[in-house]
Parts: C-alpha cells; structure tokens; sequence
C-alpha cells in the first residue's frame, strides 16, 4: 500500500506507541476503531444471521421441524437482541460515522478520541454479556427482544444478563452520539457553514442527538425492570401493584426513536452515493437537510403507536396516530428528492448505487407500509401479525441493512486500498436482493390474512408463505455470506487502489490520500463551495452552447 | 383479501384498500422513475449531466400531495377505531379470561366454555382479563384484537352478521406455548344459541358445532 505522500504514511500502516494488535486495540484513531466497529459488528452480524436462517427453517412446515418451542423463543430473542443493539443501531454511525464523519467535515479527529475508543470497549462488553447470557444455566432469555412486563419477570430464563448488555450496549450508544455532535459543532473545517457539510453529516449529526437523548430513558428502564427481578418493587408488574403499559410506555419513547437512530444514517449514505453515481448536483439539499431534523423530532414523539391495542385513552390514539402520519412526509421529501437527483444526470450503474436503488425500493414499501399501520383501524387488525415483522424488515433489513451494503461497497477502496471485484459484486447484489424481496414480501401477505408473530406453530393454510419466504432465507443468507467472503479477501488481497478519487466524488474524503494517512489531512482544507456542485458540468453545457 | 365477516370488517377493509391503492400507486411512480432515469441519462447516452439545484413548486407538490392523502388516512382509521371503542349500552356480556395458555368464556348466567359461542347479529360486548401475563384477543376475520392484561380491565365489542366458526388466537407473545393458544368462535343461529346457553349440555349439541368444538381443541 504506497501513498503518494512520502512522509506521512497511511493509517494501516502508521506505528504509534504499540506494536500489532495492541496498535489496534488501544488505537485512539478514529479510523482504527471504525475498522475495529466494522469486525465486531461483522461477527454479531453472522450470528444474528445464523439465529434468523434457524427461525426461517423452523417455520418451514407447521409443528416441530428442527427445534422445540423454548428453543425457538429463545432464538427470536436472540436474532432481535442481536440485530437491533449489536448490529442496526450503532451499524453505521460505529462503523462510517467513525471512519468518515471528521473526514468529511475536515477534521483530524473527532472531539473525544479515547471516549470513542471507550465507547467500543463498552459495545464489546456488552456483546459478550448478551453471549454469557446463552451460555449460562438457565438458558438464553424467552422474553422477545421488547421484554414486555410481566412475562419478562416471571421467565426463569437469563433476562437480566440480556437487560445489562443492552443498558452497558446504550452507554457505548451515547458516547459516540456526544462525540459525533461536539465534533460537528467543533470541528468543522474553515469556510465549511452548517448549510456546506455533506448531507450524511447532517444524518448522522440528527441521529446523534436522539442518541443522547432517548437512550438514557432505556437505560434506567431496563435497570428497572431488573429491579422488579430482584427486589419485586411494584414498578410495571401488575401483580405487585405495577402497571405494565407503563413499562411499554418506556420502551417505546426510546425503542422508536432507535427506529430513526437506526435508518437516518442510511438516509445520509443514500444522499451522499447518489449525486456521485449520477455526477450532478443533489436535488434539494436544504430540504433533506432539514427532513433529517424533522424525522429525528417528529420521530421522537410516535412511540404510543406501538400500543394502539393496549386500550390508551381515545386522546392518545389520536394524537399518536395523527403525529405518525406527519412523519410519514419528511420520508416521502427525501425519497421525492433522490428520485429528482437522477434526472438528467449522468448515471454510472456501479454497484453503491445499486445497493442504493434496491434502498428507494425497499424503504419506500417499509414507509408505506408504515403509514397504513399508523391508521388506526388497519393497525388493531395487522397489530402482532407478521405484517408488522416484514414492515420492520423492510426498513431495517431492505433499508438500513442495504444502506449499509451500500456504503461497504462505496467506501471499500478509500478504507482499505484495494478494490473488490466488480462483476462479482454486481451479480451478488442481485441475489441479496431477490432473496430478501422473496423472503420478506410473503410476510405481509400471511399477516393481512391474519398469522400472528412471534408463532413457533401455525395453521396449515399458511403453510405456502412459509415455504416461499423459507426459500427466500435461502438465497439470501449465501449471498449476504459470499458477499462478506470476497469483501475479506479483497481487504487483504483486492487489487491495489492508490487513486484518490475512484467514483468521482466531490467531498473531502476524495481530496485525500487512499488509504487516508494517520491524521486525514496534511493541510487542513478550506471549503468555499456547497457539497456536490459538479461545476464542470455548467461549464461543459456553456461551452458546447458557445459553439 | 377482503373476507371479514364482523361489523367492522367492512369499513377496515375499505380503508385498507384505499391505502393500498395510494402506496401501489406511489411505490410504481418511485419505481418507475428510477429505472427510466438509470435507462435514459446512462453515463453512456448522456456523458454530461444538467445541474439542477431545486424546484420548490415540486417540493411543495410532493409536501402537500402526500399531506393530505395521509390525513385522509388518518380520519378513515379514527372514525372506524371511535366505533370499536364505544360499546353499545344493550350489548349482550360475555366475561374473557386468558391464562397461559387457554382461553375461557363466561356467559351471564355463568356457563364456562374454553369455545366462543355467540348469537348472529347481536351486539357482543367482551369484557378482557388475564391471570398471568399480557396476552391479545384476536380474531382475524372480525378485524379486532385488543390487548388483556392482568389486573387491569379491557373491553370490545363485535356483531357478527354470517353463521360459521372464525379463528380466535392470542396475538400478545406469552411464552411457550404462545402459538397453541388458538381457539374459536362459533356464530350460531340466535334461536340455538339461547337454548343452549340455557340447557344444561356444556357444549352445543347439534352435529356441526359438536364439530367444530372437537376441531378447536388441537392442542
């Protein structure tokens, strides 16, 4: 790996105060402990995979087919425990906030560095205590990963080991949130205004502060509910005096907002890989700017939608149905904008953008989809179906599971210096989304018609979307994995890229060398110009009208 | 799809369908769009692309167009969700209870059944309560679930218009055998259902519904 910089050397190469992996493992370099993120959230990432192909295999046929009814409680949980605290929420902003949010705003580094560090410690403690959990006498927690009281009290199972991991998993969540908004406030290079950042920077800038600030309400909730375990203090269970609805409550004000914690990051990635592939200035900037900040206010205060059959009063139906269809619009801006930043463009089909159109797609049926459980008399019908688990999927999966393919794919070559194969890649997309869209798609159907979720046995009439969504699982999961296998080579043995701009971009991380150098900059840059203003098209347009 | 045989599966199902069309319609145009930009202005057949900032005559088109679809949305869903929630004064009463994992059915002279057996197009008021943790009431083809909790009341209520025998599950995850909670409800003709609900037999006794209490007890 040369640079073209021969006295600065790139950061997989830089030597600091320690030697192999201790250079990385106490690495205070916001890069280094990107990549760190990126391997850990890799393998939680395989075993939530692993959880979610057992679930598909089960449900193949009505009754037992591979597994019995604990176990299979017990893997649900896991695959959601796992998915949402170790892989969906800090998935992106971990992983490319790290990596590139002080890049791209024309920083050396972000506020905290051995905070960021810290916080990565805490997300690995957190992920060991969720593994003791399985591992211990007991068995792994049966409870769902939303812990409803008072079944959550009453199991026998390892909850509170679950419950810890995820309150020391929302520390590691919050750390890196106020790291991510002192930077953008602090740091931002001369001349770059709040309305010159790149549009991902306003993602993750949104997304931090509800990480912030409804994380801590999960937090002292979970310790709660471990409370009621031990000391049977009457909080949330009913039969100590408790009300349990409170507890939902709880969950909710933070666990929706985890919703927008989770897909706004990806929203930024979209935003940033468009204008690149279609090599023209983005749609709309100011507006889906701000309808990152919408999404994170409105998103704030749609929780009770989760509970539209617990019996709340007809006030809060109201207002909780009324404010979930407002948030539906700051979504359908960003999708109307993207779409417009095609026109005209000049549109290289590379595989990001692909990754980046199967996301329209798929969040645009996840958004929809959403709306209609938002109104009232669809949600008490749909409600606990697997309607609502391929809603979810659709967002989180076909959204910001997609999102962060895309941005995998788009960074690769900037993060390790070596490029993937193209061909490979392209035909591995193809797979990842077809078996997604087969696996997901039948869901909605069978919970229209009425299967409820979280079902270890079902009635045979829904046998026949069971075996298609099955089948899906089947050419997803190889896909997702011989995706991973030639990312891994390629880290180590890709064809060596020392180009600094491949795609053509026009924010910072293009500007400098590949792989980036200990401290990102030599010189720290002065922005003068919005991001993605593609001027050489004015110019090109001019002068062939001059002709 | 549309299949529902309560009081309120109509109008939910025509609200579903209106919904329905609306995102079709949305999902295509998005769609649409994006691969017929990606076929047209191909880096191939177009080498140099148009800069074009923003329109705000289309923002506001885009903000206020789906605007008001969703708030027409909003009203369909409130107004059905306003009916379910007032149940009629003269409603006939039938006290819920869910434990893990069965459900049982009290009549107002006191008969328990673990079926549900109600008379046609009668106003049927439930009154929900669980002995251990939350579980949900649901049946499908009626379009109403609501939640039952312990030591906390629910009620709804329902008026089935067509004979027949519906599937009843617990839809809130109550454990192990969560998905063997399945039971049904049995619309009987009004004449029979009184006449049994007097009698001294614990379950109808003619044939068809002595059938479709053999078939609800699968677990």
């Amino acid at each position: 790996m040369s640079n073209q910089n021969h006295n600065e050397v790139s950061y997989l190469e830089y030597q600091g105060k320690y030697k192999g992996i201790l250079s990385w493992i106490l690495s205070t370099d916001h890069k280094r402990i990107g990549i760190l993120y990126l391997i850990s959230l890799m393998i939680f990432l395989i075993v939530g995979i692993t959880f979610g192909l057992l679930m598909r295999l089960e449900l193949l046929t009505p009754g037992k087919t591979i597994m019995d009814p604990q176990t299979y409680n017990a893997i649900f949980t896991l695959h959601g425990v796992i998915m949402i605290f170790l892989f969906v929420v800090p998935g992106l902003p971990a992983v490319f906030g790290n990596f590139f949010l002080p890049i791209l705003i024309g920083a050396k580094d972000v506020a905290f560095p051995k905070w960021n560090l810290t916080s990565w410690y805490l997300y690995v403690i957190g992920g060991l205590l969720a593994i003791i959990s399985i591992l211990l006498p007991g068995g792994p927690s049966d409870t769902g990963w939303t812990f409803y009281i008072p079944y959550s009290v009453r199991t026998g199972t390892n909850v509170t080991f679950a419950l810890f991991a995820a309150f020391i998993l929302g520390f590691s969540s919050i750390l890196t949130g106020l790291n991510f908004i002192t930077t953008v406030h602090r740091l931002r290079a001369p001349g770059m205004t709040w309305f010159k950042m790149p549009l991902s920077i306003w993602s993750f800038y949104s997304t931090a502060w509800i990480q912030i600030l409804a994380t801590p309400i999960i937090g002292i909730t979970l310790l709660l509910v471990a409370f009621e375990r031990f000391f049977k203090v009457g909080l949330f269970d009913p039969a100590l005096g408790g009300d349990p609805v409170l507890y939902q409550h709880l969950f909710w004000i933070y666990s929706h907002p985890a919703v927008y914690i989770m897909i706004l990051p990806a929203m930024g990635v979209v935003s940033e890989i468009i204008p690149v592939f279609a090599r023209r200035t983005i749609f709309g900037y100011n507006f889906i700017a701000m309808s990152s900040v919408a999404i994170a206010l409105f998103g704030s205060l749609v929780w009770a939608h989760h509970m539209f059959t617990a019996g709340m009063s007809n006030t809060s139906q109201l207002i909780f149905s009324l404010l979930t269809m407002i948030v539906a619009i700051p979504s359908a801006i960003k999708v109307f904008n993207w779409v417009a930043t095609l026109y005209k463009g000049s549109i290289d089909l590379q595989v990001p953008l692909l990754y980046v159109l199967a996301f329209i797609f798929q969040f645009t049926i996840g958004g929809l989809t959403g709306v209609m459980q938002g109104v009232l008399s669809i949600d008490i019908h749909v409600h606990d179906t697997s309607f609502i688990v391929a809603h979810f999927h659709y967002v989180m999966f076909g959204g910001t599971g997609f999102g962060f393919f895309a941005a995998l794919h788009y960074w690769f070559p900037k993060m390790f210096g070596r490029m993937y194969n193209k061909k490979l890649a392209e035909r591995t997309f193809w797979g990842v989304f077809v078996g997604f869209n087969v696996l997901y798609f039948p869901m909605f159907i069978m919970g229209w018609l009425g299967m409820p979720r979280r079902y270890y046995d079902y009635l045979a009439e829904y046998q026949i979307y069971h075996v298609i969504s099955t089948i899906g699982s089947w050419i997803l999961v190889p896909s997702v994995f011989l995706m991973f296998g030639y990312l891994v080579y390629s880290a180590f043995k890709g064809v060596v890229v020392t180009e600094k701009n491949i795609w053509g971009g026009e924010t910072l991380e293009w500007q400098i060398d590949t792989p980036p150098i200990h401290e990102n900059f030599t010189e720290i840059p002065a922005v003068t110009e919005k991001p993605y203003e593609y001027k050489s098209n004015d110019l090109i347009t001019q002068f062939s009208e001059a002709k | 799809m549309f299949d529902g045989v309560s009081n309120f599966s109509q109008s939910t199902d025509f609200t579903f369908l209106f919904t329905l069309i609306v995102s079709v319609f949305f999902l295509v145009l998005v769609t649409f769009l994006m691969i017929y930009f990606v076929v047209k202005y191909n880096r191939k057949r177009n080498p140099v692309a148009k800069n074009i900032h923003h329109n705000t005559t289309l923002e506001i088109l885009w903000t206020a167009i789906p605007l008001i679809l969703v708030l027409i949305m909003f009203w369909l869903g409130w107004k059905d969700y306003l009916k379910q929630e007032a149940v009629p004064e003269n409603s006939y009463v039938i006290d819920v209870t869910a434990k893990m994992w069965v459900w049982s059915f009290k009549y107002p002279n006191g008969k328990q059944t673990d079926t549900l057996y109600v008379p046609v197009d009668t106003d049927i008021a439930l009154n929900l309560k669980s002995i251990d943790v939350n579980h949900a009431f649901y049946v499908p083809k009626f379009r109403i679930k609501k939640d039952v909790y312990p030591n906390q009341n629910r009620k709804m209520w329902f008026n089935s218009s067509e004979l027949g025998s519906f599937d009843l599950a617990c839809a809130e995850y109550c454990g192990l055998n969560h998905s063997y909670m399945y039971n049904k409800v049995v619309v009987m003709p009004k004449e029979e259902f009184y006449s049994w609900v007097d009698s001294e037999h614990k379950y109808p006794v003619k044939k068809e519904f002595a059938e479709q209490n053999s078939e609800s007890s699968r677990n």
